[in-house]
């Protein structure tokens, strides 16, 4: 097995052993999209309006809230320093370590955001996009939010300083995401915010782990 | 560029150029507040409103402004390990989180009257409120370790990532219907704006620089003094060090 693979499959063992593994996200994720009805009244037509929106609201706090541990558990216990030494660029750990964290987190908001959706009473044509948008934007939101976790490795207060970091650098994938969504339910092509939403994946996927190895490297001197 | 690291021969030329500096502030930003405010025409639409745009512009300009640079300083600190590049990022940051802030204030008080509303989430508003939470997060990361290097360093790539969001908030107007309008001095083809409105704006925008570096030199010099004071407490804490008890009388 390559040692990238490698590096994945000890982090989801690592998840799963641990307990809780994917399920910790998804449950923030259904449960603090069902605070909004119970907030906001249970009027279908006020919800299907504001569904989109909550839906990538919560998937990005939930994303969120997974980042904090990305980094600072081995960054405490001395294995970060160990794979920056393997021969495996750093950029690429931090790559594996990404697609790791979207396995677990990002992975099950996928299917569970079309439920959420369903809850929340999304005009069913807007399903798809929903999908498609989710699948796109999810693996930015790990990729940005590694730079955010490796920047904020050894902080005091690293978990408010990453939001503070991290959520400014999500709104435009929120912003497509959800105009993606309401494309669709308003019958027009979602096409041209999917296709931003593509290529913000297309320039994080390089760029990200880059910058995110270099604040590695910083923390490691 | 090497020329001007040195903190000691900064402080020199900084110290010369300092008072210019500050007297081109005030001609300036004096000139500039008398003909904006009393020498210039009330606009031929938004009346008297108009006025509130002579500090606008400028503060939003400089929110950009500060955020290059910052960007540049952090760039030249990662790759140059420049020492003072660093420092100029720090002192600059807060005085760049101050302009994007007036800008925000000044054109929500200008958009109650004209627009009806205090606040829209157009392209150009939301980035450079982006940009205010961009600064935020700049400054709170410099100060977020033990060690004080290592925030510099984290702020510093911060930094330049977040530089992606400066070309976004320029070209926002041109890239998306705004409510905002679009640019009207920094045009191809000519400003468009009259020249007796033009000229209070322009002098207001340098009004504005001078006083950016005037602000940046007296932060950049009190950084260094408190570095200083921080390393001297630091050499007595832990007894003097070995390079001071080398020279007898200590006198280095």
């Amino acid at each position: 097995m390559s040692r990238f693979a490698l590096i994945v499959a000890h982090e989801l063992k690592l998840a799963f052993r641990q307990g809780g593994g994917a399920s910790l996200a998804l449950g923030f994720f259904v449960l603090a999209g069902a605070l909004f009805p119970l907030g906001i009244g249970p009027e279908p037509g006020i919800l299907s309006r504001i569904a989109a929106g909550v839906v990538f609201v919560t998937a990005l706090l939930a994303t969120m809230l997974s980042l904090e541990r990305l980094f600072q558990g081995d960054f405490e216990d001395g294995s970060l320093d160990l794979l920056a030494l393997s021969p495996l660029p750093l950029e690429a750990v931090v790559l594996a370590k990404c697609l790791a964290n979207w396995l677990l987190a990002g992975l099950p908001l996928l299917f569970a955001a079309p439920l959420l959706a369903l809850i929340l009473h999304l005009r069913s044509d807007g399903l798809i996009t929903l999908f498609a948008a989710m699948l796109l934007a999810t693996p930015t939101l790990s990729l940005v939010g590694a730079i955010g976790a490796a920047l904020t490795v050894g902080a005091r207060r690293g978990g408010v300083l990453l939001s503070l970091l991290v959520l400014p650098l999500f709104i435009p994938v929120l912003i497509f995401a959800v105009a993606a969504v309401d494309a669709a339910t308003q019958d027009l092509s979602a096409r041209s915010a999917l296709l931003a939403l593509g290529g913000f994946l297309a320039a994080a996927l390089p760029l990200a782990p880059w910058a995110a190895a270099g604040a590695l490297r910083q923390a490691l001197e | 560029m090497h020329r001007f690291a040195n903190p000691a021969r900064f402080l020199r030329m900084s110290t010369a150029i300092f008072p210019w500096i500050a007297a081109l502030t005030a001609i300036c930003i004096g000139a500039g507040l008398y003909l904006a405010l009393f020498a210039s025409p009330p606009d031929y639409q938004q009346g008297e409103s108009v006025r509130i745009m002579y500090v606008h512009v400028p503060a939003a300009w400089m929110a950009l402004f500060v955020y290059t640079l910052i960007a540049v300083a952090s760039g030249i600190a990662l790759v140059w390990k420049h020492p003072l590049a660093h420092v100029a990022a720090k002192a600059a940051s807060p005085i760049g989180a101050c302009f994007t802030f007036i800008a925000l204030v000044s054109g929500s008080l200008w958009g109650k009257p004209m627009w009806g509303t205090w606040w829209v989430w157009d392209a150009r508003l939301t980035s450079v409120l982006i940009l205010f939470f961009l600064y935020l997060g700049h400054m709170a990361l410099m100060n977020a370790f033990e060690d004080s290097s290592r925030g510099e360093r984290a702020a510093a790539i911060l930094a330049l990532v977040g530089f992606v969001n400066v070309p976004i908030i320029k070209f926002s107007v041109d890239w998306w219907n705004t409510l905002h309008q679009p640019a009207s001095v920094m045009r191809l083809g000519g400003p468009t704006i009259d020249p007796a409105m033009l000229r209070p704006l322009l002098l207001m925008a340098v009004g504005f620089t001078a006083f950016f570096f005037t602000v940046l030199i007296l932060r950049m010099r009190a950084e260094l003094i408190a570095r200083k004071i921080r390393i001297a407490r630091m050499a007595r804490v832990h007894g003097e060090p070995e390079w001071t008890r080398a020279a007898p009388g200590g006198a280095a």
